[in-house]
């Protein structure tokens, strides 16, 4: 049944069904119904922790070492119960700054430092690489033992193999071609793999199921339960020495070194970050994960020692332990046991490599080759609309990189370590995140300079004490610095650095990595203070919690003192209101018996925010609540957002300049109003009491004719001679009222056609001939030979010509009066003159007659033949025709009305 | 006081009782031969005082939900 | 003794019918055109009553009002003003000057006649 082809069909079966998963989930997250917005989902998506490591290599490390394969599991359980701090911290700070991995992270929390996320994206991929060895070493040895069914044979040493040959280089393209079609299909600007985390969270269920399969019929199948196992192995010396373990100094100082070290693992491995906070839809769910991982941690750790005990009953040599898991199935022909726990294998390395992979090309493409690429001005990529292709492409040629990264590895140094091993250097490489990380997230005095010392620091002592070594092992390096110190010194030696001994080789490690990496950090950092973008993201990262949490005071505060400070910002009265619907909704009566408690200052303070801003909100109410003095963070706080408050006080203040300006425009304009408003007022009184005047004497003289019928006839025609001249007046009055108005609003109907004044002139003079005569004053005129054409209308012209006419007749004397018109040409204009020998115009009068309802001369003798309105309508028409009106005069010399007019057509062109 | 933040704190304090649990010097009192039910005495206290730990963070985790 | 009555107007026409009127009811009547004329004639015909129009050329009405109310010895004149403008404050400025009465042109000749006869029989 185990034949090749079933094998290799078997395993592109289930990275079909991995695909067909995630495509699913990637649809229906497309379609608003994610099937990862479940905290169940999530818990699991995070056993990616468990890779083939946990497999095969716990139970490898169990049967060497005994409990050393749990602290790997301890440490993730603890971090977990600290998981609603830190981890939720990390989430909420991840969504608030929008960070995509964990290189991001360190570089958005220094200031966003590209040369930060560059460093911490050089380390994870070289830190990772011996990890992703670990799985392509798992993979393909399962593999070459399988096929050897039933025969339990060893595969040959890694690197002795031809490349063509070597099933390690197959798995390692196929998982890189698969991770590329996994991860790359598309781009998600969050870095957000629905799908991805969906199989992730399948691939943790077959991992278990495979696990226990196996654990149970070794348990079960093989031995009669736990109590079985355990006592054949107390029957071994070698066995029983595995129940306990060595009680010396250098054996629990191993035991928590590397419990510490998984618990930083599970937060900062690029993978994890990836898991539990970038792909985290909500926050919410960590709760669940809070027990469910570490309960998923407990249930895949039951069965290692017993399949370990099995193992080194069953093969007291020539088989490695790490192969038990698969070698013992195998041994007992249970090839359907075997073929799961091999998928179940594959599920777990496919796992690690996809997520490790797409974590990690997302920080190289991220943080290492865009950064640089942006910079390279030639290729004009900041001028390119979309650059999602070139994204997709660096990241696939990434993926493919590391794989082959991890394939050289495992050539060149796999074989010297146990999985566990491997594994632990990887745990070791990314533990010197941990400072800038879980520094950066509770104290704000940390720089770019110390992150990036601290980082450099710490990976440097990683790589001379723990990685170098693993090639030295392998005869990649020369040997001879290992035992004899890098240059001969004996101080240098990697894995006893500065003498240190009584360390396994992984502690030894972490203590002087940490220790160099977090005195860097800490040391530069001190050197000096915090730029203002530091600070800025320092607050943005270390406050995070702040918002979130509901109460944030641990001091109270009476009503007697935060009522009035309320009352200062609200005023008193609403601040009593809200303080008394605060009392009502606490069941109390009056706002007096409210408890000086914690919730009464937060219901102050949010009262407060609203009207000052949080952060004001949050020292006023402190002065009050006197719980904490105030830090240098509260005063940026107050000092950003005092500068919000500028900038928006600088707005109004533009704002209310405008409004002053339109205010003052509206006050100029109103002012207009008025004066004109006045001003027909003015004229309303004034036409009211030119029209009551006649009307007075038309209803006195008809009231008396109507009342004495004794009236004299010749009294009698008087007196309706008068009703009868005040009523033309009347009607005059009107007409001309009405024609004014006509005029001034511009609704006057003009027909303007070439006219000859001349010939107006006599037209005129003819229709005033009878009044002329009747009066006996002498007309004259001066007419020119030539044409005196202009524009206008003849109608309007007229009745120009007739109120001059009509004017001068009224002011000379009968019998000598002269009055003489006379018509020319001066330039471009035809000039008319009307002159009479009247008493003329006195200087105060010459503008004045030109008003409404000014009237100038005797004005009682002739008073009840003008309106006052005749000459400011002939000074309109005049004027829209071009031309003007006007008067002049010698005292004692008569009066001459002029006006001029534009010639029409004339010879001046 | 909140109780989410009650809940945090005992989780912290869990927190605390595993790291002291997991380690020297109380591990060291079960570090020696003896069986509990058929199973080693170490094994035994480490995965019994897991399992306990998990069941209390589950109970801290997840009570002030409802 | 008939009681004499000043018409001050510049209105040839509504002069002629208040001289009119006013001979009718039985009264002497004096004729002035303007303001000057008005105080020239009030000193030499010594009036009982005077019509005075507000709206003059020369003196207004109301100087005209407010000059012979000035005059002590005058105390007994009855001045009723006359005007063409009827708005409310020009009645109140010509009541607070003194006048007796305020009459709005157009008027009614009847109640004309009647309010002189009253200020002057009572």
């Amino acid at each position: 049944m185990l034949q090749g082809w079933v094998v290799v069909l078997a395993s592109f079966a289930y990275l079909g069904v991995l695909f067909a998963i995630a495509y699913q989930a990637d649809r229906r997250a497309d379609a608003g119904r994610s099937v990862i917005a479940n905290p169940l989902v999530y818990a699991l998506s995070l056993a990616v922790y468990c890779t083939t490591w946990t497999f095969y290599g716990s139970v490898g490390r169990a049967a060497a070492t005994g409990i050393g394969f749990l602290p790997i599991y301890l440490g993730p359980t603890l971090t977990l119960a600290l998981g609603w701090f830190v981890m939720a911290k990390m989430v909420r700070v991840a969504k608030l700054n929008r960070i995509t991995s964990i290189a991001d992270f360190v570089a958005s929390r220094y200031g966003k430092s590209q040369l930060l996320g560059g460093l911490v994206t050089v380390i994870a991929v070289v830190g990772i690489i011996p990890y992703i060895a670990l799985q392509l070493k798992a993979v393909s040895s399962s593999f070459t033992i399988l096929l050897s069914y039933p025969e339990i044979v060893m595969p040959a040493k890694a690197g002795t193999a031809p490349l063509l040959n070597d099933s390690a280089f197959y798995v390692a393209i196929v998982m890189a071609i698969f991770t590329i079609l996994f991860g790359t299909r598309h781009l998600d600007a969050t870095e957000r793999h629905e799908g991805m985390v969906a199989a992730i969270a399948f691939e943790s269920v077959v991992k278990l199921v495979a696990f226990f399969a196996v654990g149970l019929f070794v348990t079960y199948g093989i031995y009669d339960g736990f109590g079985d196992v355990f006592d054949r192995a107390q029957e071994s010396a070698r066995l029983s020495a595995l129940m306990t373990t060595a009680d010396t100094a250098s054996s629990y100082g191993s035991w928590a070194g590397l419990t510490f070290l998984s618990m930083l693992s599970v937060l900062l491995l690029p993978r994890q970050f990836q898991i539990a906070v970038v792909e985290n839809v909500n926050p919410d769910h960590i709760r669940r994960a809070v027990w469910v991982f570490p309960l998923y941690l407990f249930l895949i750790n039951i069965f290692v020692l017993p399949i370990a005990i099995g193992g080194l009953l069953q093969f007291p040599t020539g088989v490695d332990a790490d192969t038990f898991v698969l070698t013992l199935p195998m041994a007992h022909q249970q090839q359907a046991i075997a073929l799961l726990v091999f998928i179940g294998g594959l599920s777990a390395a496919t796992g690690m490599v996809i997520v490790e992979t797409i974590a990690l090309s997302t920080m190289v493409c991220n943080d290492l080759v865009m950064p640089v690429l942006l910079r390279m001005r030639s290729l004009r990529l900041h001028e390119r609309q979309d650059l999602s292709g070139l994204l997709l492409e660096i990241r696939r040629w990434a993926i493919g990189l590391i794989l082959m990264l991890g394939y050289i590895y495992f050539r060149s140094a796999g074989e010297a370590y146990a999985l566990v091993s491997i594994g632990l250097i990887s745990f070791a490489a990314v533990a010197q995140f941990a400072p800038a990380v879980i520094g950066g997230l509770y104290w704000k005095g940390g720089t770019r300079e110390g992150a990036l010392a601290g980082l450099i620091a710490g990976f440097l002592v990683w790589a001379y004490t723990l990685l170098l070594p693993s090639f030295a092992k392998s005869g990649w390096l020369p040997a001879e610095y290992m035992a004899h110190g890098l240059f001969g010194i004996e101080l240098l030696r990697p894995q006893r650095l500065f003498g240190l001994t009584g360390l396994d080789e992984i502690s030894h490690c972490l203590f002087w990595s940490l220790f160099a990496n977090i005195g860097a950090y800490l040391g530069v950092s001190l050197l000096r203070a915090p730029n203002a973008r530091e600070v800025r993201q320092a607050t943005l990262f270390v406050d995070a919690e702040e918002r979130g949490r509901v109460a944030g005071w641990r001091g109270g505060a009476p009503v007697a003192d935060l009522l009035p400070l309320a009352g200062r910002f609200l005023g008193p009265e609403r601040a009593r209101d809200a303080f008394e619907r605060h009392a009502r909704s606490r069941g109390l009566a009056v706002v007096e018996d409210l408890p000086a408690d914690a919730r009464l200052v937060q219901f102050a303070e949010s009262l407060l925010a609203g009207a000052i801003g949080s952060a004001s909100a949050r020292v006023m109410v402190a002065s009050v609540v006197q719980e904490e003095p105030l830090g240098i963070d509260e005063v940026m706080n107050i000092l950003d957002e005092a500068s919000q408050v500028r900038a928006y006080s600088h707005e109004l203040e533009e704002k209310s300049r405008e409004l002053e300006r339109a205010t003052a425009e509206l006050r100029e304009a109103n002012e207009r109003l008025r004066e004109l408003d006045r001003l027909k007022d003015d004229f309303m009184s004034t036409v009211s009491h030119e029209l009551r005047t006649p009307l007075t004497s038309i209803r006195a003289f008809s009231e008396m004719l109507f009342d004495d019928p004794e009236i004299e006839i010749e009294e009698r025609k008087r007196f309706l001679g008068i009703i009868v001249g005040e009523t033309g007046r009347l009607t005059r009055l009107i007409n001309q009222i009405l024609d004014l108005a006509k005029l001034e609003s511009g609704r006057a109907e003009w027909s303007t056609v070439a006219v000859d004044l001349a010939v107006v002139v006599r037209e005129s003079a003819e229709s005033m001939g009878q009044v002329y005569r009747d009066k006996g004053v002498a007309l004259t005129f001066d007419l020119p030979a030539a044409e005196t054409v202009v524009l206008g209308d003849r109608d309007r012209l007229t009745q120009v010509l007739i109120n001059l006419l009509s004017n001068a007749q009224k002011f000379v004397a009968a019998g000598t009066g002269q009055v003489r018109v006379a018509v020319r040409r001066a330039g471009d204009v035809i000039r008319v003159e009307v002159a009479d020998n009247g008493p003329g115009v006195p200087p105060e009068e010459r503008e004045t007659i030109f008003e409404k309802f000014r009237q100038g001369g005797s004005v009682l003798t002739d008073k009840p033949h003008g309106t006052g309105l005749g000459l400011p309508i002939s000074r309109q028409i005049i004027e829209y025709f071009g031309g003007s009106l006007w008067v002049e005069s010698d005292p004692g010399g008569g009066a001459t009305f002029i006006f001029t007019l534009p010639v029409f057509g004339g010879d001046d062109r | 006081m909140n109780r989410s933040r009650l809940a945090a704190q005992r989780l912290v304090a869990l927190f605390l009782l595993g790291c002291l649990l997991f380690n020297f010097p109380l591990l060291a009192l079960f570090n020696r031969g003896g069986e509990v039910f058929g199973i080693p005495l170490l094994y035994a206290y480490i995965f019994g005082v897991w399992l306990a730990l998990i069941a209390l963070m589950a109970f801290a985790a997840e009570r002030e939900q409802s | 003794m008939a009681k004499k009555i000043l018409i001050v107007d510049d209105e040839p026409n509504i002069v002629m019918s208040l001289e009119f009127l006013m001979k009718k009811a039985g009264f002497e009547v004096a004729v002035a055109v303007d303001g000057e004329e008005a105080l020239a004639q009030v000193g030499r015909v010594n009036p009982d009553l005077v019509l005075l129009d507000v709206m003059m050329p020369k003196k207004s009405g109301y100087e005209v009002c407010e000059a012979l109310r000035a005059d002590p010895a005058r105390a007994g004149m009855k001045i009723v003003m006359l005007t063409a403008k009827g708005r409310e404050t020009e009645v109140a400025k010509g009541m607070a000057l003194g006048a007796d009465a305020y009459v709005t042109k157009p008027f009614s000749t009847k109640d004309l006649v009647t309010q002189v006869t009253e200020l002057l029989g009572a």
